[in-house]
């Protein structure tokens, strides 16, 4: 108990410097006006308003945002996390920091804490605005929907930071880091639909594996989650998507899709701990 | 105070510190000398704790740097040779190393000024934005005002001016005794008049260890 509390400091205080040098970073800027923007763009081109498939108003609009985070958010945040600590590495700063009395473990889960909440504010703030403007034009709020992304986005961003400190205390040079986290970025994509239809198409696997191959996709799991609040027969789903809807209740499939990622994100970013106190530091 | 036997640190296959067998004791001021790839930068982060030792070990004060780093860094001063490109403002460090290290801020300040530079005008700069000299000025108030028992610094001069070195060597050569410092360099001159003990590394190994 007597060690806790100034290892908690020392944790908080690595967040807070983290946090801090991120909203100064050029990155956290264009990271912040690409998602406010997105939900600017989407007012202005009127998505509240039309009538498409079912669902319009805010509804429309925090599903359009989704759709669209779900392939950005994830290169973003492994782009921008996955040099935390091999940038560090390559420009000394890891040396000098680690210089003074901080464990690994303060170091690195401060760092985790202080690049989560970098990551995950903008692109909930966004949304929440996206919500106040909407109460402000007399919209009608989906409540279900807005805190159900909210609990994807959460664990959407702990799965990719998890993943990306995982890379970054794995690999010595940011470049490296840098080509890993495409790559796995690109990996997943492709096995939203597109690998897997062709599988289907094949007809050598079987559907089941099919099925199992896209729930352990995250952006696979966010995608069908974010959709499975509408109408299951929607014909923009996907195969999988329907399938998956069809064969796991909806409330069931929800919970697993919050859980889940959250559990990957935890798992690499240990891993990625592990990595980290068991090899040279610089 | 710092002990190392049969020290090794190999990379790949190449064997960067074959062997090292050095005590490194209370009052030593030493110079560490060698040319390029001699092995001083090796085991300098060996005594860190940053590298793990691929054979044989290292104990500061009887502690192991990489289990017991904590205890260990609060009494080793470290000034790398070219200052880290560290995005934070002076006073987030300040605050950083105070909080981390129960170093005074006012010491900071006081070491700072000894060695003429002024940190309140600069204070929300960020630290990569200040000169080289400025840097290092700051980086070595930070090492002395930490008051520790090891003091290590990589080429610490190599940025500043000759006012500033001698400020630099004016406020390392008081009260030595109670010490260990540590100098990585490649000008024996000028440190010779501060320093009692000079080693001389090549190939990864200590060729001459002299006291004087």
């Amino acid at each position: 108990m007597k060690t806790f509390k100034p290892a908690i400091k020392n944790l908080l205080l690595i967040a807070y410097l983290d946090l801090k040098e991120s909203i100064r970073a050029n990155w956290f800027i264009i990271y912040s006006l690409v998602f406010g923007g997105l939900i600017a763009l989407f007012f202005i081109a009127g998505i509240t308003e039309s009538q498409v498939m079912g669902f319009s108003g805010l509804s429309r609009l925090l599903l359009m945002y989704i759709q669209v985070t779900i392939i950005i958010l994830p290169i973003f945040i492994l782009i921008t996390t996955v040099r935390s600590i091999s940038g560090d590495r390559d420009s000394h700063i890891l040396e000098y920091m680690l210089s003074f009395p901080i464990s690994l473990g303060q170091y690195y889960w401060g760092k985790v804490l202080g690049r989560f909440i970098t990551v995950f504010l903008p692109v909930f703030m966004a949304m929440a605005l996206a919500i106040v403007y909407g109460v402000f034009k007399g919209a009608e709020v989906p409540w279900e929907i807005f805190f159900l992304y909210t609990g994807l986005l959460f664990s959407m961003s702990s799965a990719f930071l998890g993943i990306a400190f995982f890379i970054s205390s794995l690999v010595k040079s940011s470049e490296m880091a840098l080509g890993i986290s495409f790559f796995v970025w690109i990996f997943l994509l492709a096995f939203i639909d597109i690998a897997l239809i062709s599988l289907m198409l094949q007809n050598r696997i079987n559907e089941t594996l099919i099925i199992s191959i896209a729930l352990l996709n995250p952006m696979e799991i966010f995608r069908v989650s974010a959709i499975s609040l509408f109408d299951p027969e929607l014909t923009v789903m996907g195969p999988v998507a329907f399938y998956i809807l069809d064969t796991i209740k909806q409330s069931t499939f929800v919970l697993i899709s919050i859980l889940y990622p959250l559990m990957i994100g935890i798992l690499f970013a240990f891993f990625g701990f592990r990595i980290f106190i068991k090899k040279d530091l610089v | 105070m710092i002990t190392t036997k049969n020290l090794s640190k190999k990379f790949g296959k190449t064997l960067s510190l074959d062997s090292v067998s050095i005590e490194l004791n209370k009052g030593d001021a030493i110079a560490l000398m060698g040319a390029n790839g001699a092995g001083k930068t090796t085991l300098i982060r060996l005594i860190m704790g940053y590298y793990h030792p691929s054979a044989g070990s290292v104990l500061i004060n009887g502690h192991n740097p990489i289990k017991n780093r904590i205890e260990i860094l609060h009494s080793v001063s470290f000034v790398p040779q070219l200052p880290p490109p560290i995005k934070l403002s002076l006073a987030e460090l300040i605050s950083y190393i105070s909080h981390s290290s129960n170093v005074e801020e006012k010491l900071i300040y006081h070491y700072a000024n000894e060695m003429k530079f002024d940190i309140t005008p600069n204070l929300h700069k960020s630290f990569f934005k200040l000169s080289g000299g400025m840097k290092q000025k700051f980086l070595i108030a930070i090492s002395l005002a930490k008051e520790s028992q090891i003091i290590i610094y990589d080429e610490p001069t190599a940025n500043l001016d000759p006012k500033a070195r001698d400020d630099f060597y004016r406020l390392l050569s008081t009260d030595t005794s109670q010490k260990l410092s540590l100098f990585v360099t490649h000008r024996i001159e000028e440190v010779k008049d501060i320093v009692n003990r000079q080693i001389y590394m090549d190939l990864g190994k200590v060729v001459t260890d002299e006291r004087y």
